[in-house]
């Protein structure tokens, strides 16, 4: 009924008002093409993901070592590695991240200064995550003669902090000052109405935060590749290369045996799994965060 | 006389109490102002470390280093113009796709999306960002490079490869890895990224302004073109900005597809190289203070070019913000 009317409307202005409605039409038309065209390739990337690697999940992999080629074995040495250095890494980078992301919020908000170290932090979370490697074997790496597990956890720090940094500021932003102010008049320090008022308030935020930054690390392979490096064998030496999921992944998917591409399918799963469970814990905790207030 | 001598005592503590608090509180402070400055010690160590370790390679070729394709290891001759290629060919393919289907996908959430699938969308999105690089890496090599080998390279080469001219592009066998394939990988990869900000800044139009062109009898997509899309240009260009960063810089998902050769070829379908895909090969292997500083140098380059794009990027989304505020 409206469609009749508008177009007998229309009528006199002749075609113009034709072609408006099929211009219209095929952009949206081309829009609704785009999402379509787009989300497909991500499904399909998700669906060949776990067809191929449904497969590979059994017991030996969380129980059996990297085998050599043609052999029998799992992925329990790169699992060990790539849990101890993304701990490692989280433990370092946290602290960092929330006191810088402290100073940016609670003390810096107008000044120069906080400004700069925004911006520089905002380049760095962007940054090609290959550099941190570069950086870390340059000052680590070729300092101490060897590749090292420590190098590639503190290459993983590297990157935690700036997630950390921006995510402390936002949520501490987000605490209303009336809080700071009420604790203020109690005669609380600063430091105690940073640290047990504001903080408080911002606990969830903050933890989605360091959660986010998990799920980065735990699939960086670049910042690896030339500090933790890789290892055959089981080893829980933080002074020697260790073994870690990225990197076996990426030297076992490039190998020709069959068997090797196989485990390199199942780690593709284990950490995409991974990722995805933590960052829909995140969100479930910011979603609460914002629920409660 | 006793009173007296109490309450002199009590003022005392009560000011070395705040003394105290104000000592503390001054710790705190430098503390985490001490931090902060770390942020930009990290910036400032990743540049000195960077041109440290670039300096004998700068040295032993110069600047002809940005401007030679020869890359031979034996000879010890390295330069850097193959890399330089293959990782602007590249990001300009998936720029090319990663555009107009994210601001297709970001129109498509905004404007026409019933509202029940908005958030769904948009959760999906910002987890599809969160996924690795390594695992389009290993799609790329084992489902999306032998697709391209058997049904997309041969019909690309019988059509477009016909053309005289544009047919150079188009040239050679199909290989499956290689510029092009790698370009599309990064093309999808950057859809995410580019798609949340986009719909973001499509957010930060007032409904007001939207509104009053739906009222002038304004078409959908004369909204979105007239309306929308000026009043957010430079957050939209913000946002494409990053994208190019994130290919600019990916490392994985090209190393596995894009053959590592260090050669310029006219068809983008042949094998090539990028910046950071030699890093990621040739780094452990390399052998010789002056190979491995040539990759250093490699990675200052991207170093220099993803900082003034990132940068750009960051600039133009603030500029959004302030206008926003205002």
């Amino acid at each position: 009924m409206t469609m009749t009317n508008s177009a007998t409307l229309a009528a006199p202005v002749g075609g113009l008002y034709h072609r408006r409605r099929i211009t219209n039409k095929v952009a949206l038309g081309l829009a609704l093409g785009a999402a379509g065209f787009g989300l497909f390739w991500l499904v399909a990337i998700l669906w060949t993901l776990l067809y191929n690697g449904l497969s590979s999940i059994n017991i030996a992999l969380f129980t059996e070592n990297t085998p050599p080629p043609g052999g029998e074995g799992g992925l329990l040495n790169a699992i060990f590695g790539s849990v101890i250095m993304t701990t490692v890494a989280t433990l370092v980078g946290t602290p960092i991240g929330v006191m810088a992301g402290t100073y940016l919020a609670e003390f810096g908000r107008n000044t120069k200064l906080a400004e700069v170290v925004r911006f520089i932090n905002d380049v760095l979370l962007s940054a090609p995550s290959i550099m941190v490697g570069l950086f870390v074997y340059e000052v680590m790496v070729v300092r101490m003669g060897h590749f090292s597990a420590w190098a590639g956890a503190m290459a993983l720090a590297v990157i935690v902090i700036p997630v950390v940094v921006r995510t402390t500021e936002d949520m501490l932003k987000l605490v209303p000052n009336s809080l700071r102010e009420a604790a203020a008049a109690l005669g609380a320090p600063q430091w105690k109405v940073i640290t047990m008022v504001a903080f408080r308030a911002a606990r969830n935020g903050m933890i989605t935060g360091v959660l986010l930054a998990i799920a980065r690390i735990s699939g960086e392979t670049a910042p690896l590749l030339f500090t933790a490096l890789n290892n055959q064998f089981w080893s829980a030496d933080m002074n020697a290369p260790m073994a870690n999921l990225p990197v076996v992944i990426f030297q076992y998917a490039m190998s020709p045996y069959e068997d090797w591409r196989q485990l390199a399918w199942g780690g593709a799963l284990l950490i995409t799994v991974t990722i995805l469970l933590l960052n829909i814990g995140a969100r479930l905790l910011a979603g609460l965060g914002t629920t409660r207030k | 006389m006793t009173e007296i001598a109490l309450a002199l005592t009590e003022q005392a503590s009560t000011t070395r109490r705040a003394r105290r608090q104000r000592l503390q509180d001054a710790a705190f402070r430098n503390a985490t102002l001490a931090f902060a400055l770390l942020v930009l010690l990290i910036l400032g160590g990743v540049t000195v470390s960077l041109i440290d370790g670039a300096l004998p390679a700068l040295r032993a070729f110069g600047f002809g280093f940005v401007a030679t394709e020869v890359w031979n290891p034996v000879s010890e001759n390295f330069g850097a113009l193959a890399p330089i290629y293959g990782t602007l060919v590249t990001s300009i393919i998936a720029m090319a796709v990663g555009i107009p289907v994210s601001f297709g996908i970001a129109l498509f959430i905004t404007e026409m999306c019933p509202a029940w699938l908005k958030r769904p969308l948009g959760v999906a999105i910002e987890l599809l960002a969160g996924i690795p690089s390594i695992i389009y890496g290993i799609w790329g090599l084992f489902v999306f490079a032998p697709f391209m080998q058997s049904t997309v390279q041969p019909f690309l080469i019988s059509t477009l490869g016909q053309i005289p001219g544009l047919g150079n592009l188009f040239m050679g066998p199909p290989y499956g890895i290689g510029i092009l394939t790698a370009g599309l990988i990064l093309g999808i990869m950057v859809l995410p990224f580019i798609t949340s900000i986009t719909r973001d800044v499509f957010e930060t139009v007032p409904p007001m302004v939207r509104e009053s062109a739906y009222g002038l009898g304004a078409t959908t997509w004369e909204v979105v073109w007239n309306v929308v899309l000026p009043y957010t240009r430079t957050g939209v260009m913000g946002g494409v900005m990053l994208g190019l960063g994130r290919a600019l810089g990916e490392t994985m998902a090209v190393t596995f597809v894009i053959g590592n050769a260090h050669r310029i070829s006219s068809s983008i379908m042949a094998p090539g190289t990028t910046i950071s895909a030699s890093i990621a090969n040739e780094f452990t292997e390399a052998v010789g203070d002056v190979y491995t500083s040539s990759l250093v140098a490699l990675g200052l380059i991207l170093f220099l070019i993803t900082f003034a794009v990132l940068s750009l990027a960051k600039l133009m989304l603030l500029r959004l913000q302030r206008k926003a505020g205002v």
